[in-house]
C-alpha cells in the first residue's frame, strides 16, 4: 500500500519536469529557436565525460546546501541563511587553515571543524533572534544574509588579506599541499579528465549522516515530528524554543559544509570571485528532492546538469539564461504538484481507511 | 531617579533615539543626520519599503503570508525599466504594476487554490523572479547600447518633480515664491531647524510618484477599514469559515489581497527605477521587499505603521548614503540608548539584560572614541542591521491576523 503512494509521489517531479520543459519550449518557440534543437545540443553537450565531471562537482556543494535548508524544512523551519553561513564558514576555514601545515587528512578535518562551526555559529544568531525577540528566521536570515556580506568584505580586506601579495583584489593566503582535497580521478580511472573534486566523498558520508540524523535518532524524530505536528510535539514534551535553536545551528553546520568542495577542491583560497548564490540554490534543491536524501541527490544532479549543459547555447545563439528559468519554473510546479498529489493521497488513505470498516 | 526610569514604558522608549539623534545632529560633523538632503534622500529611499510594506499588509490581511515581496519587486523593477525604455516613464510605472500584479497572482494561484505552503511558494516565487528577470533582460535588449545581461538602457522622460510654493521656494508659474522651511533650516535653532528640515525633505523636490505613494497610505486606511470589500478582506484572515457563512467569497478576497499586494510591491520595484537609478540594475531591490515586511510587522499591521516603520529604514538607508560620516554619530546614539536600557533594566532588576547592554555599550562607545568613520562596508548593511534592532524591540506587541498562514478550503470548518 505504502509503495504505491511513493510512485504517485513521484509523478509529481516527472510532470514538473514535463510542464517545464513545455513552457521553455513555448518561450524558445517565442524567441524564434527551435526547443527541440537546442534540448538536443544541450542534452549531447551534457553527457561528454568532460560535462559529466563538471556536473558531479558542481552537484556538490548544490547537494550539501540542499541539507542544509532540509534540516530547518523537517521541523518547518526556513533557514534562507544558508548563503551568508556558507560564506562566512568558508572564509574563516580559508583563513586559518592557511596558517600551518599537518597531514592532510588532519589538516582536512581542522579546516572542516572550523568552517562547521562558524557556520553554525552564525546560524545560531537567527535562532536566537527568533527565540528570543519573535522575528521570523526568513527576515532575520535575509538580514544577516546582507550584515554577512558586508562583514565578510570588510574583515577579508582589513584582516584576512594575504599579507605581501601582489595581487590588487584582497584574497586569503594559499591553502598549504596538506589542505587541500585530492581529486578523485586516480579512484576512478579518468585522468584523461579535470579534477573531479574529492569532497564528493565527503557530501555523500553527508547524506549518510543526515538521513541518520533525521529519520534515526530522537533528535531528528522530535524534528519530525515538530514540523508535522507543533501542537503535538508540544504536547509530547519537546521544548520548541530549544528545538529551533538546535535545529538552526544543525542547519547552520551543514551549510559550513557547502563552501568547503570549492575551496578545498579548486580554489584553495578565498578570493572576491568565490562562488555565491549556493544557498539559495539549494533551497530550490531541498524543495525538489523533498528533503529526502536521495531526492535532493537527483536534485543536486538535474539542476546542475541544467547549469552545465547550458554552457553550450551561447555559443548556438541561444540566452543560456534559459536555464535558470527552467530551475525556476520545475521549483514552482513542483510544489504545487507535490501539494495537489499529498491532497489526493491524502483522500486515498481516507477512502482504503473507511473501506476496510466498512468490511467488518 | 527610580521614578523617572520606571517611567520610561516601552512608548517613551520610542521616541529617545529621536531626541538622540537631534542632540547627536547639533555637533558639526554630525549635522547631516537631520538636513534636508537627508529627509529628502530618506523619503525617497522609504517609499520602495513603504510601498512593499503596504502591499505585505493587503496580502497578510486576507490571511496570505507573502515573503515573495522581494521576487515581485524585482518583476517591478524590470517591466518598469522595459515600459519606460519602451513607452516613456508613467507606462513604466504601469506597466511594472502589472509585472507585480502577474507574480501576485502567481502566488495567488499557487496559495489559494493549490494550498501551497505560503513560505515554500513565496521562496519559489523569489527565486522565479530572479531567473525571469535576468532571461527577459537578455532577450529584451540585444544589441541595445548601454544594455547589458545585468542591466537596462535609461528609461525614456522623467515623472517631473514638485516643490511646495512658500513653504519650500516652489514656482507659481514662472515666479519664485518665499523658501519658509529652507530660510528656517538655515538659522540653526535647536529642534526647529531641525524639524524644517524634515517638513523640507517632504515638499521640496520630489517626485510626484513620491506624492502617489504617501497619498496611498491614508487610501489603504480607508478601503481596509471603511468599505465594504475591507472588511471582507479583513475577516477573511481572521475568521475565513465564519466569512464563507455570511456569504463572503473567500478564495476571491485572497485573490484581491494577494494580487494588490503584488501590484504594490511592482510599484515599489518600478518606482526605484523610475524614480531613482533610471535603469534596471540586477539585485537592485537588495532585500527591500523584506524590509518592507519587516517594517509591516513594526508598523503592527496598519497602515500609519507602515509608514513610520518604512521612514525609519528609509533615514538608516539615507544616512549610508549621503553621508558615512553621520552614520559614525549613529554609534554615539546607539551608545547612549543602550546605556539608558542598562539603567532602566538595572532597576527592574534584569540583572542578565543590563549587563550585557552595558558591554555592548561600552564597546560601541570605545568604537566610536577610537574612530571617525564607518568602514564602508558596514554602512553598506545599516538599514539591514537597523531591521533586526527594530524588530527586537518592536515585536513582542504584534497582533496578527488570527488564520495567517492557515490554508483554507472552502466548506472547511476551522
Amino acid at each position: 500500500m505504502k509503495m504505491k503512494f511513493r510512485l504517485v509521489s513521484l509523478s509529481a517531479p516527472i510532470v514538473a519536469l514535463i510542464i517545464s520543459f513545455g513552457l521553455s519550449s513555448l518561450i524558445l518557440l517565442f524567441i524564434g529557436k527551435n526547443p527541440y534543437e537546442t534540448f538536443q545540443i544541450m542534452f549531447e553537450y551534457g553527457i561528454r565525460g568532460k560535462s559529466i565531471v563538471s556536473i558531479i562537482n558542481r552537484s556538490i556543494p548544490l547537494y550539501i546546501s540542499a541539507i542544509a535548508v532540509a534540516v530547518g524544512f523537517k521541523m518547518g523551519l526556513f533557514n534562507i541563511g544558508v548563503e551568508g553561513q556558507y560564506l562566512m564558514g568558508s572564509l574563516i576555514a580559508a583563513y586559518i587553515g592557511a596558517q600551518f601545515s599537518i597531514i592532510t587528512p588532519l589538516h582536512i578535518l581542522f579546516i572542516i571543524i572550523i568552517a562547521v562551526a562558524t557556520s553554525s555559529m552564525w546560524a545560531a544568531i537567527a535562532g536566537y533572534l527568533k527565540v528570543e525577540k519573535g522575528i521570523h528566521e526568513v527576515i532575520s536570515t535575509i538580514m544577516l544574509n546582507y550584515i554577512g556580506t558586508g562583514l565578510i568584505a570588510y574583515s577579508l580586506k582589513t584582516f584576512f588579506d594575504e599579507p605581501n601579495s601582489n595581487y590588487d583584489l584582497p584574497r586569503t593566503t594559499e591553502l598549504p599541499e596538506t589542505g587541500k582535497m585530492p581529486s578523485l580521478n586516480k579512484f576512478f580511472n579518468i585522468e584523461d579528465l579535470q579534477d573531479l573534486h574529492g569532497f564528493l566523498a565527503i557530501a555523500v558520508l553527508v547524506g549518510i549522516f543526515y538521513y541518520w540524523l533525521v529519520w534515526k535518532t530522537t533528535l531528528g524524530f522530535d524534528l519530525r515530528i515538530t514540523g508535522s505536528n507543533p501542537i503535538a510535539a508540544k504536547f509530547s514534551g519537546i521544548n520548541p524554543n530549544r528545538l529551533i535553536v538546535i535545529a538552526m545551528i544543525t542547519s547552520g553546520g551543514f551549510a559550513g559544509l557547502v563552501g568547503l568542495a570549492p575551496l578545498l577542491g579548486y580554489f584553495h583560497r578565498y578570493t572576491i570571485d568565490f562562488p555565491t548564490g549556493l544557498g539559495f540554490a539549494g533551497i530550490g534543491v531541498a524543495l525538489l528532492g523533498r528533503n529526502h536524501p536521495f531526492g535532493m541527490a537527483i536534485g543536486a544532479l538535474l539542476f546542475a546538469f541544467l547549469q552545465r549543459s547550458a554552457q553550450i547555447l551561447d555559443l548556438n545563439d541561444v540566452p543560456k539564461e534559459i536555464e535558470q528559468m527552467m530551475q525556476a519554473f520545475i521549483l514552482l510546479i513542483v510544489v504545487v504538484f507535490y501539494e495537489v498529489i499529498r491532497r489526493f493521497i491524502v483522500k486515498q488513505q481516507i477512502k482504503d481507511a473507511s473501506k476496510s470498516t466498512d468490511k467488518k | 531617579m527610580k521614578i523617572i526610569f520606571k517611567s520610561l514604558t516601552k512608548r517613551y522608549m520610542v521616541f529617545m533615539p529621536v531626541l538622540l539623534v537631534l542632540v547627536v545632529a547639533q555637533v558639526e560633523t554630525y549635522s547631516q543626520l537631520t538636513t534636508s538632503g537627508t529627509f529628502g534622500a530618506a523619503v525617497r529611499l522609504a517609499i520602495p519599503i513603504l510601498l512593499a510594506g503596504l502591499g505585505g499588509l493587503y496580502s497578510e490581511k486576507t490571511g496570505v503570508v507573502n515573503i515573495g515581496l522581494e521576487g515581485m519587486m524585482i518583476m517591478g523593477t524590470w517591466f518598469g525599466a522595459w515600459g519606460g525604455y519602451t513607452f516613456g516613464a508613467w507606462q513604466g510605472v504601469f506597466i511594472g504594476m502589472l509585472g507585480g500584479a502577474l507574480f501576485g497572482l502567481i502566488h495567488a494561484i499557487a496559495t489559494v487554490s493549490f494550498q501551497v505552503d505560503h513560505i515554500v511558494s513565496g521562496v519559489a516565487i523569489n527565486i522565479l523572479a530572479a531567473g525571469v528577470a535576468r532571461f527577459l533582460n537578455v532577450i529584451a535588449y540585444k544589441g541595445v547600447p548601454y544594455a547589458s545581461s545585468t542591466a537596462s538602457p535609461r528609461i525614456q522622460g522623467d515623472i517631473g518633480i514638485f516643490t511646495m510654493p512658500f513653504l519650500a521656494g516652489g514656482k507659481i508659474g514662472e515666479t519664485d515664491t518665499f523658501n519658509l522651511l529652507g530660510s528656517l533650516e538655515n538659522l540653526d535653532f535647536f529642534l526647529v531647524s531641525d524639524f524644517a528640515g524634515l517638513l523640507l525633505g517632504f515638499v521640496s523636490n520630489i517626485s510626484y510618484l513620491t506624492l502617489f505613494a504617501l497619498a496611498l497610505v491614508p487610501v489603504s486606511i480607508l478601503v481596509l477599514w471603511f468599505t465594504p470589500l475591507g472588511l471582507q478582506m479583513r475577516s477573511v484572515g481572521e475568521y475565513p469559515a465564519g466569512s464563507e457563512s455570511l456569504g463572503v467569497n473567500v478564495y476571491l478576497m485572497k485573490y484581491i489581497g494577494v494580487t494588490i499586494s503584488g501590484a504594490l510591491s511592482g510599484l515599489a520595484g518600478s518606482y526605484l527605477v523610475v524614480a531613482g537609478t533610471g535603469t534596471y540594475l540586477e539585485g537592485q531591490t537588495g532585500g527591500r521587499g523584506f524590509i518592507g515586511l519587516a517594517s509591516m510587522l513594526f508598523g503592527n499591521y496598519k497602515p500609519f505603521g507602515v509608514l513610520m516603520g518604512s521612514g525609519l529604514f528609509g533615514f538608516a538607508d539615507a544616512l549610508q548614503l549621503r553621508s558615512p560620516k553621520a552614520v559614525h554619530g549613529l554609534l554615539i546614539i546607539a551608545a547612549v540608548f543602550l546605556l539608558i536600557l542598562t539603567i532602566k533594566a538595572f532597576f527592574e532588576k534584569k540583572y542578565k539584560v543590563s549587563a550585557v547592554s552595558f558591554l555592548l555599550s561600552s564597546a560601541l562607545f570605545i568604537w566610536f572614541m577610537n574612530s571617525t568613520t564607518i568602514p564602508n562596508e558596514f554602512v553598506y548593511f545599516t538599514p539591514h542591521i537597523t531591521t533586526l534592532i527594530v524588530l527586537s524591540f518592536a515585536n513582542q506587541r504584534i497582533k496578527l491576523p488570527e488564520k495567517l498562514a492557515v490554508p483554507y478550503k472552502k466548506g472547511e470548518l476551522n
